[in-house]
């Protein structure tokens, strides 16, 4: 009975040590980070997303965009995320905590997304890519949203929200493809990452 | 001191005993391994699809509930609760069961448990499919599945404690220290990342910090401590021989539960989290080589000069299959964490190849080793098909071999590539120069698919047969039944 014990005690101490180390010596050192103020500007960084953006952002998640990309930009000299234009500087801890869920990611079967918004501006470019990826890109291995989108007899007028499709796309004549609110969310998100703002502790070359 | 080699078991008395340990936990053990077979073959489905979404982006494209990133998701959660999980449970209670020494006690409370594991499982996997999903990996169900799955368990660590309290031998095993550490940490990780990552997300990076940190344990520190009681328990029962140095043993045991709750944290290598993480991680991994080594040696020691067993006994086969497994991967894995090696490996397919060459060439394989070994004990009947094993055997080594192969060398290809913008400047290429590896993980897969589909219809086959004295017999007689089917 005693070295059943011993044992368990022994167990028990080796998830203490383990709990501390890692989970609670982080939540000591990153749970209490703060935006950070610009005293010129008054600005806070990073900046907050608009509640449009949020509900995007759930999109992502829900979608699992995160299995393909991930959302973070190593320093230069590890890997090459900047020389692939995938942002101007690393990403740093500070810039994640305004977000309730943080998706990081472990694959990149498609590019880094954490500045998208710096390298794609056009919400048109965002919509023809999620309804069929291999309209923007030939030969894309990205799956197609289609999905967030509705097709609908145009009725009087066309909507001003119709995808701008190509040739070979469209959908049959009397019809138009339009966003649904969720489509419209997610590229609000995907255009709000960017990281054009400066942090104290991002060194900067 | 002893262990599990000088097991009274071993003596005629003993297996009287143990036969009606045996019969005594019927119900609990099959009910957990149809869940787990039932698991395995929807999650062997699952990663097919994932697995051919992959190079067909089209494939089964047009429904939401079946995109990507929910199929996949769906997957590795009906893989790792569903299948590994309650495998796991059915051969940790056995084993329980066995070195206790005493018959089922209280069999209500893990049918109870059985049933509710599984409702959690399926409410978790349908809430991912709806959408629900956190997209955290190994962490996907929806936060109202885990209090069910909590409730199990609680029902789980009440039977355990029980068994202890009931058992009818003076020792504990090693195996038992294993499961015992299994049973303690996964209440632990689940639930500090339950809290943490899912109902009240921590902070920032925090909860990625957290994610990792469970993802790994939950391979680390709950799977495999279930699977190391499984090798420690069935080498030995198969061999006729004892493990070696007891000593050795207890070390590695004890180091081994300290060392590899740090490993995981490589997932994190060059993000936005601070360095020391890393370096934890990196030291984590390599500390953990010192005991993976001795219980290698523990293991194959114990196997020299038996090899020709492994033509005989299918349990023996798959098992030794998953102690090889054990050691190469945890030195892979050391290897890939280094700084130079992860800036090549990591965001590749190549971490796939490793997280299945884990779970899939050692902890299942393991599985299916203990579980060929205790159902026909448990049902009183014997294997029906020597053709059936072989056939399972042969294609689940072949296919997992396959797939890890292709994932680790076509990933390895896919990071230098994205290392080297100047060559391939274009990122489209270097996915289109993954295809071939991707179709050969998915031949893999398909390989994969034809092993369950053999175990699982063999399982259904044994439960539907009858239990005569004929049957019975043969239980003894299952070496030289397979030496028939070897020829
Ligand atoms: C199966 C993997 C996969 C999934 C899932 C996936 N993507 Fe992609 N994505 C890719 C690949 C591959 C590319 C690169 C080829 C291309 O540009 O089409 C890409 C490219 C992109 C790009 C363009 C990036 C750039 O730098 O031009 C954006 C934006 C994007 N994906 C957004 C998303 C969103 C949003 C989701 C979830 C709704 C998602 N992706 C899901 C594979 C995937």
């Amino acid at each position: 009975m005693n070295r059943l014990l011993v044992i368990v005690i022994g167990i028990l101490l080796t998830i203490a040590f383990c709990w501390t180390g890692i989970v609670f010596s982080s939540y000591v050192q990153l749970g209490g980070l703060e935006h950070y103020e610009d005293e010129a500007t008054g600005e806070f960084y990073p900046p907050p997303r608009a509640g449009i953006a949020q509900r995007g952002q759930k999109v992502y998640q829900e979608l699992g965009c995160v299995y393909c990309h991930s959302q973070q930009v190593r320093r230069p000299g590890y890997g090459s995320d900047q020389d692939r234009d995938w942002g101007e500087r690393q990403s740093v801890s500070r810039d994640y905590i305004g977000d309730r869920t943080i998706l990081l990611g472990v694959r990149r079967i498609g590019p880094d997304l954490m500045t998208v918004g710096e390298r794609q501006t056009s919400r048109d470019w965002y919509h023809r890519h999620l309804y069929d990826p291999r309209i923007n890109t030939e030969g894309s291995a990205m799956p197609s949203y289609r999905f967030l989108y509705e097709e609908r007899r145009i009725e009087g007028e066309p909507s001003g929200r119709a995808l701008d499709l190509p040739e070979g796309h469209r959908p049959s004549d009397g019809y138009e493809i339009v966003p649904t609110s969720r489509a419209e969310a997610l590229v609000e998100y995907l255009l709000s990452l960017r990281l054009d703002y400066d942090l104290p502790e991002v060194p900067t070359e | 001191m002893s262990d599990s080699s000088s097991n009274p078991d071993y003596t005629k008395q003993g297996a009287a005993a143990s036969g009606a340990i045996d019969r005594s936990m019927r119900a609990p053990v099959v009910l957990f391994a149809a869940a787990g077979v039932f698991w395995l073959l929807v999650g062997t489905l699952l990663a097919l699809i994932t697995s051919f979404k992959l190079h067909t982006p089209g494939f089964l494209g047009n429904w939401e509930w079946l995109t990507y990133g929910r199929v996949r998701p769906a997957y590795t959660t009906v893989f790792l609760y569903g299948w590994a999980t309650n495998a796991g449970l059915a051969v940790g209670f056995w084993i329980m069961a066995r070195l206790s020494r005493n018959v089922l006690q209280r069999g209500t409370i893990l049918n109870t448990a059985a049933v509710f594991w599984n409702v959690g499982v399926l409410v978790g996997v349908a809430g991912i499919f709806f959408g629900d999903l956190t997209a955290r990996e190994w962490l996907e169900m929806p936060g109202y599945a885990a209090p069910i799955l909590m409730f199990a368990y609680v029902l789980i660590a009440l039977w355990v404690v029980l068994t202890f309290q009931y058992r009818n031998s003076k020792y504990t095993y090693v195996s038992q220290w294993y499961l015992l550490a299994a049973l303690f940490w996964f209440p632990a990780i689940f639930g500090t990342a339950q809290l943490m990552a899912v109902y009240a997300p921590a902070r920032g990076v925090l909860q990625e910090v957290v994610g990792w940190w469970f993802a790994h344990n939950l391979y680390a520190l709950w799977l495999t401590p279930i699977g190391l009681a499984s090798v420690y328990y069935l080498l030995p029962k198969i061999l006729g021989k004892p493990v070696h140095s007891y000593y050795l043993t207890s070390v590695a045991f004890w180091s081994y539960l300290v060392f590899a709750g740090w490993a995981g944290m490589h997932y994190l290598a060059g993000g936005p989290v601070p360095a020391w993480i890393i370096s934890a991680g990196v030291t984590g991994a390599l500390l953990v080589l010192f005991p993976v080594f001795i219980i290698g040696i523990n293991h194959h020691r114990a196997m020299a000069g038996s090899f020709g067993m492994l033509r005989t006994s299918p349990a023996l086969r798959f098992t030794y299959f998953a102690a090889v497994a054990f050691t190469t991967v945890s030195v892979v894995a050391a290897i890939a964490a280094f700084r130079g090696v992860k800036e090549i490996v990591h965001f590749t397919y190549f971490t796939d190849g490793l997280m299945q060459w884990g779970v899939y060439a050692w902890f299942t394989m393991a599985m299916f080793g203990a579980l060929y070994y205790l159902l026909p004990r448990v049902l009183q009947r014997a294997w029906p098909s020597p053709t059936l094993i072989s056939l399972h055997f042969w294609t689940s080594a072949a296919g997992i071999g396959l797939y890890v192969f292709a994932m680790c060398v076509g990933g390895w290809i896919q990071g230098l590539q994205m290392n080297n913008p100047e060559a391939y400047p274009e990122f489209v290429d270097i996915t289109r120069n993954t295809l071939p590896w991707l179709v050969m993980a998915s031949l893999g897969g398909l390989l994969l698919f034809v092993a369950h589909v053999a175990f699982a219809i063999h399982c259904l086959w044994l439960l539907l047969r009858p239990e005569t004295a004929e049957n019975r017999s043969m239980l003894t007689a299952e070496p030289k039944t397979m030496k028939v089917a070897a020829k």
